[in-house]
């Protein structure tokens, strides 16, 4: 019989005392990251095993909110287009409001999601969130190979700031992953946190220009800015049409900022609270 | 290698249990931190939570390619033991040291998602389990051999019988590699056979190739077959360590429990808790539960279930599913069951008793008490609750010619 595995050569040694399970937590997170990538896996292969429509879902849902959105703030609040077609703009703020939405909710259930794991095996808690975040942005790549080409048929003509994309799709994972180990973190002790998200996105859809530019509206600009979410929607926007909205740097970089913070205390906290979860979950 | 595989030196774990109803969401428990802050001012304590110490300075060392087994009754703190050796809960105080991949196996099936087939779910239970996908790809054949599920591993396992999903989660742990293995109570489910080759795998896992392997189960002969050494562990304390044979007797030694009521007069409360011993002579089992409240209960609740002396479950019945007979609001009284013959095997039996008012019960006693049970005929000694199961039934043989 051969060894287990090349690796384990040198017999590892953990020592398990109160208040010391952090010392190798990094490295098992490394260590562990095949299942991060096998829950978000799970996740995705169940939630289309017995839908009718399966991929469907992931078109029909942002194409209706893209119509509804735009009777409401194009044709019945009749908010300034500067000469873009209203679907495109409203279109390139759903983009990564859905991404947000998926991540922030997904990560913000996820533990209570799997307590049946948690109470059950080892494996450091934060894989579970993270798995949250790669389901979002499986989806959130479908859609927006779906909406590149329509953005291109209605003259949106994405350019070089295309390629800043990729950035500002990480403000918005950043941003949903500290905000939701918050969530799911509290949610363990207190379950009434899983009433909070909902209503945390429905405000959201609203205080955050989804279906609106704001460089229309430079009276309201700073107080927008204050939520984080303005900023990514914003630099999305500007990047799928190619320029032809203004990119508000102060708003980005208050993005930024509430972003990292949010990122340093969720992690944080999560930590803080990860090693009673088995017990009170 | 001189150094044990597990050192575990004055390990304890503390629970603190509060006496009114889980807070589970934030209104309560800011109205109770705002009453708990209000009583500490007044009093200097809070005291409505008690501490339950569920390990209390354990300390054993376990040496490499050694199987020992962990027995003790239920709430022993076997379970609380092995979950901190696996790491899923952290110990309050003591230390542990584990030397070597340590895998855990606390419940067959751990992750497995009845939606997915069986191949998908031996890479996610696989992967749950600590494998790698390279590890899990090079012995996938095998673990499919070892299941007996080569035909439906394309199925969703919720269309599995619940054998073969037993069969195949433990298919998948049987093959994980670890140095160390922790297993709890998994060979109870699946059939005779089936329990057979999964001790037969664990024996070899630890024989040819070396591996530790703690052991908890209800089953004495397991243990006794599997394990060089045992931990008998009661009341959350080592209570004797040593020769399995040596630590099977004394657990089988161990004096009986008998009933001691609570002392908190403001709840309702069970008083007493009797085996007629009149009854019991007679091959009949009468259990009587008094109890006493401080206001009237509308409808008195009481839950049993019998097991044996080793915590096995033989069966249960409570208030709601076999109504009492002139059921009506008291504040204090006795609630008594009859059971005529029951098919058990001489031995000793215990109780779980719970108690309440309605559908809530507000007080739960595991192993309340523990009493002989005479049986209804006479069996060959060997014959035993922990080698054939408590049940003795009406067991027929007939040898008849072959037809041709």
């Amino acid at each position: 019989m051969r060894l287990a595995n090349p690796d384990s050569s040198p017999v590892p040694e953990i020592v398990l005392e109160a208040g010391r399970g952090s010392t190798h937590y990094w490295r098992d997170l490394w260590r562990y990251r095949e299942l991060a990538g096998f829950l978000a896996w799970r996740d995705i292969k169940v939630r289309y095993k017995q839908a009718a429509l399966g991929v469907a879902w992931a078109i029909l849902q942002p194409a209706i909110q893209t119509v509804l959105l735009t009777f409401v703030f194009g044709k019945l609040a009749r908010m300034p287009d500067g000469g873009l077609p209203y679907a495109l703009i409203v279109l390139s703020g759903l983009l990564p409001w859905q991404l947000f939405t998926a991540a922030f909710s997904g990560a913000g259930n996820s533990l209570v999601g799997n307590s049946h794991l948690i109470s059950k095996v080892y494996f450091p808690r934060l894989l579970v969130p993270i798995s949250c975040l790669a389901v979002a942005l499986v989806d959130f790549g479908v859609m927006l190979a779906l909406a590149l080409p329509v953005i291109f048929i209605f003259g949106g003509a994405p350019g070089w700031q295309l390629l800043l994309l990729p950035l500002f799709v990480l403000l918005a994972l950043v941003i949903a992953f500290g905000a939701g180990l918050w969530i799911t973190a509290l949610t363990v002790k207190f379950r009434d946190f899983r009433f909070i998200t909902p209503f945390i996105l429905q405000i959201g859809m609203f205080v955050t220009p989804v279906g609106f530019r704001t460089d229309f509206l430079p009276n309201w600009r700073d107080l927008i800015a204050l939520n984080p979410l303005a900023g990514v929607v914003d630099g999305v926007r500007w990047c799928l049409l190619g320029g032809r909205t203004e990119l508000y740097l102060p708003g980005l970089g208050i993005s930024v900022v509430i972003a990292a913070i949010l990122l340093a205390s969720g992690i944080g906290y999560f930590r803080r609270t990860e090693r009673q979860f088995a017990d009170v979950i | 290698m001189s150094h044990p595989a597990i050192e575990v030196s004055g390990l304890a774990k503390r629970y603190v249990i509060e006496h009114e109803a889980r807070h589970d969401n934030l209104r309560d428990t800011l109205h109770h931190a705002a009453r708990k802050l209000w009583r500490r001012a007044r009093w200097g304590t809070g005291f409505d939570t008690e501490e339950f110490w569920a390990l209390r300075d354990v300390s054993f060392t376990v040496q490499p390619g050694e199987v020992v087994g962990v027995i003790g009754r239920n709430g022993a703190g076997k379970s609380t033991l092995l979950k901190v050796l696996s790491r899923i809960t952290e110990p309050t105080a003591g230390r542990v040291t584990l030397r070597g991949r340590i895998a855990s196996l606390l419940e067959v099936g751990t992750g497995f998602h009845p939606d997915l087939t069986g191949r998908e779910n031996i890479f996610l239970n696989g992967a749950i389990l600590g494998m790698r996908s390279t590890e899990i790809r090079r012995k996938f054949d095998e673990i499919v051999a070892f299941a007996e599920v080569e035909r439906f591993i394309d199925t969703p396992v919720k269309r599995y019988s619940s054998g073969m999903y037993v069969r195949l989660a433990f298919a998948v742990a049987a093959h994980l590699e670890p140095e160390i293995l922790i297993v709890d109570e998994v060979l109870a489910v699946g059939d005779a056979q089936f329990q057979k080759k999964c001790l037969g795998k664990m024996r070899e896992v630890s024989t040819q190739h070396g591996r530790t392997v703690l052991f908890v189960s209800h089953q004495m002969s397991a243990i006794a077959q599997l394990c060089s050494r045992a931990i008998l562990l009661s009341a959350g304390r080592v209570a004797h360590i040593g020769p399995t044979q040596d630590v099977l007797q004394t657990m089988m030694a161990s004096p009986p429990l008998t009933h001691r009521p609570s002392d908190a007069l403001d709840r309702p409360r069970i008083t007493d808790i009797a085996v007629s011993q009149t009854a019991l002579e007679s091959g009949n089992l009468q259990i009587s539960v008094s109890f006493e409240s401080p206001h009237v209960l509308t409808r008195p609740h009481v839950g049993i279930v019998l097991t044996t002396q080793f915590g096995a479950l033989v069966g249960g019945t409570n208030t709601n599913a076999d109504p009492c007979r002139n059921s009506h609001p008291a504040s204090s009284g006795l609630l008594r069951l009859h059971l005529a013959h029951p098919p058990l095997l001489p031995g000793q039996y215990r109780i779980n008793v719970w108690f309440g008012d309605g559908d809530g019960s507000t007080e739960h006693r595991e192993g309340a008490i523990e009493f002989y049970f005479p049986g209804l005929r006479t069996r060959p000694p060997e014959f035993r609750t922990e080698t054939v199961g408590p049940l003795d039934m009406a067991f027929d043989w007939e040898q008849l010619p072959l037809i041709r």
